[in-house]
């Protein structure tokens, strides 16, 4: 703030404006820290009493979910199972292609092809979940569905390459910015060792970017874990445990929006429940990213 | 070079341009497959017709139209809100606990799924402050959810006024909210504005927080404490409601067509900042 004697020599109008200004700047800055309290207070208020109804045992490792009946379970275990299934697979397939994507387009690409891919990452990362969900739904669903011969393509399979599509450019991005960011001597220092460009790329300034690209997957998880929209529609979104690949299944995001609209009573507390997990999920991925750029300097998308 | 370095080179280079193709291939396919089957479904009355349930051809007006309220009340609280803790973080806060406290939260923010900010704003905007389902429920639901876009861009771009100016404007006697208001802020104005066009995008596109705040009524909203469904929501629901097929990819048409032009705003404004950076003369 500004200090009295910097503000003496003006008058009093503009003394009270500036103290006034200056306080209105802190209070925006402390919304952050005052949504981040009311959203865990609320999110946590609203579903630990369900929680504890249905006990959190019960809750957590139950495999039947089937709120709608009389005596009927609040088991989410084959949603938690079916996120991160679903996530694992995503990262699985979507961190290969995205790091070797960076690779080619901070180190190999000639002019035109970055000029053509920067644009296109740039725009996948813009694309609205819901037009990835309708694509996936409209392409991958029927492609699924008769390339493996199944009764119906809406499967986990599906789910994990619409995530792993959704995950690239975030991948992409903060890998590009973290093997960007290897200082030059390690480069230089390799190749007059002797080794080859590809080698340096693979041998040195990856492992020197490693906790930036780390970073990167950890916000790509946070990503796959949190989708909602997308996932629903091609997953079929059965509760049961997921048995394979090509099963229909759901994820504890899909179990929210999906029955939110039409819950009351311990179901909708059930719903809640499973928003609490999902934000627990995402609080512990957070302090892992925090402690990840706390040693490897800071890296933003 | 011997033999063995000679094909790890080989099969390295390899993965690098399949997957790269791979990325690219989804590209094309995800936007190729949108224009194609979304472009021939776009006329005059799909743009501008309302949304009756009875007719059997539907038009997206009221969505539009809603999703136009819900951007300019969003951006209505967020803006001032992130520019402000914006300037509190560059220009007055003394590195500490107090600013990494900001800091982590802002991230948390950031990281939070939106269907999360859904549940949220179901609990707190529509039942406990009984704001009911409407848009004023869905923008204070989405202006937390972009403040830290906000916050982010707007900071490195206050980050990027040269010193100079700042110190001139002090040593010419003007106070220091003078100077931020009457140097530093329009000197940062285009990364501000990018910080507005990247909020934009993502306030289009959200469903999963709006679901259950702003609501699913496909009429034109008559204020802000009424309900009103957006674009996003409308493709959502054709689909799943199994209304319409040719309206969904008429509607992701649309949707693809307002993040194209989001997308070259903010590329082109994050190209000034950039030259900025470099010691060019943006302005």
């Amino acid at each position: 703030m500004s200090n009295a004697s910097e503000l003496k020599k003006f008058n009093k109008k503009t003394r009270i404006m500036t103290f006034l200004v200056e306080n209105l700047f802190m209070v925006c800055a402390f919304v952050s820290v005052l949504a981040v309290a009311i959203i865990t207070f609320f999110i946590f208020y609203s579903g630990l009493p369900g929680m504890i109804e249905i006990g959190i045992f019960d809750f957590i490792f139950g495999t039947d979910w089937s709120p709608v009946y009389a005596d009927g379970g609040f088991g989410i275990l084959p949603m938690i199972l079916g996120s991160i299934y679903a996530t694992a697979g995503a990262i699985i397939i979507g961190v290969p292609v995205g790091l070797f994507t960076a690779v080619m387009l901070s180190r190999i690409a000639p002019k035109w092809l970055s000029r053509i891919m920067r644009p296109a990452i740039e725009l996948l990362a813009g694309i609205p979940s819901v037009v990835y969900g309708f694509f996936g739904l409209m392409v991958i669903v029927p492609f699924v569905q008769k390339f493996f011969s199944l009764p119906m393509g809406q499967s986990l399979f599906s789910a994990i390459l619409i995530l792993s599509l959704m995950i690239l450019p975030t991948v992409i991005t903060i890998s590009i910015t973290s093997i960007n960011s290897v200082p030059r001597e390690y480069t230089e220092a390799s190749l007059a060792l002797g080794a080859t460009k590809i080698e340096t790329i693979f041998k040195v300034e990856i492992p020197a970017a490693k906790s930036g690209i780390l970073s990167g997957v950890i916000l790509g998880i946070g990503r796959a874990i949190g989708e909602t929209m997308a996932v629903i529609m091609v997953a079929g979104n059965s509760p049961y445990m997921p048995t394979g690949l090509f099963s229909s299944f759901r994820t504890l995001t899909g179990n929210i929006a999906i029955e939110m609209g039409y819950a009351s009573g311990l179901h909708r507390s059930a719903l809640f429940a499973t928003g609490v997990i999902l934000f627990v999920f995402i609080m512990i991925l957070n302090l892992v990213l925090m402690a990840i750029t706390r040693k490897g300097g800071a890296v933003r998308e | 070079m011997n033999r063995k370095n000679k094909s790890y080179d080989l099969i390295m280079k390899a993965l690098i341009w399949i997957f790269s193709a791979v990325t690219l291939v989804f590209f094309l396919l995800v936007t190729g497959f949108i224009i194609i089957k979304g472009a021939p479904q776009i006329s005059w009355s799909f743009l501008t017709d309302i949304y009756k349930v009875t007719a059997d051809k539907h038009g997206i007006l009221p969505m539009m139209v809603n999703t136009v309220y819900l951007i300019l009340i969003t951006l209505l609280i967020s803006v001032p809100v992130g520019i402000f803790a914006a300037i509190y973080l560059v220009e007055y806060a003394k590195p500490g606990k107090i600013v990494s406290v900001i800091r982590f939260t802002t991230e948390t923010l950031a990281g939070i799924p939106s269907i999360v900010y859904g549940l949220f704003g179901l609990i707190f905007f529509v039942s406990f402050l009984k704001l009911d389902w409407s848009i004023l429920s869905g923008a204070l639901t989405l202006s937390i959810m972009v403040l830290p876009v906000i916050i982010r861009t707007t900071e490195e771009s206050l980050k990027t006024v040269p010193r100079e100016y700042k110190e001139g404007s002090l040593a010419l006697g003007a106070t220091r909210l003078r100077t931020i208001f009457k140097i530093i802020l329009p000197n940062a104005i285009s990364g501000i504005l990018a910080a507005v066009i990247l909020s934009i995008g993502r306030i289009v596109g959200e469903t999963a927080a709006l679901l259950f705040t702003s609501g699913i009524v496909p009429k034109i909203a008559q204020s802000i404490f009424n309900s009103g469904r957006t674009m996003s929501l409308h493709l959502y629901l054709l689909v799943t409601e199994g209304i319409s097929t040719d309206e969904a990819y008429g509607t992701a048409f649309v949707l693809l067509v307002i993040v194209i032009v989001i997308n070259r705003l903010s590329a082109y404004l994050a190209g000034r900042l950039r030259k900025r950076l470099q010691g060019g003369s943006a302005e």
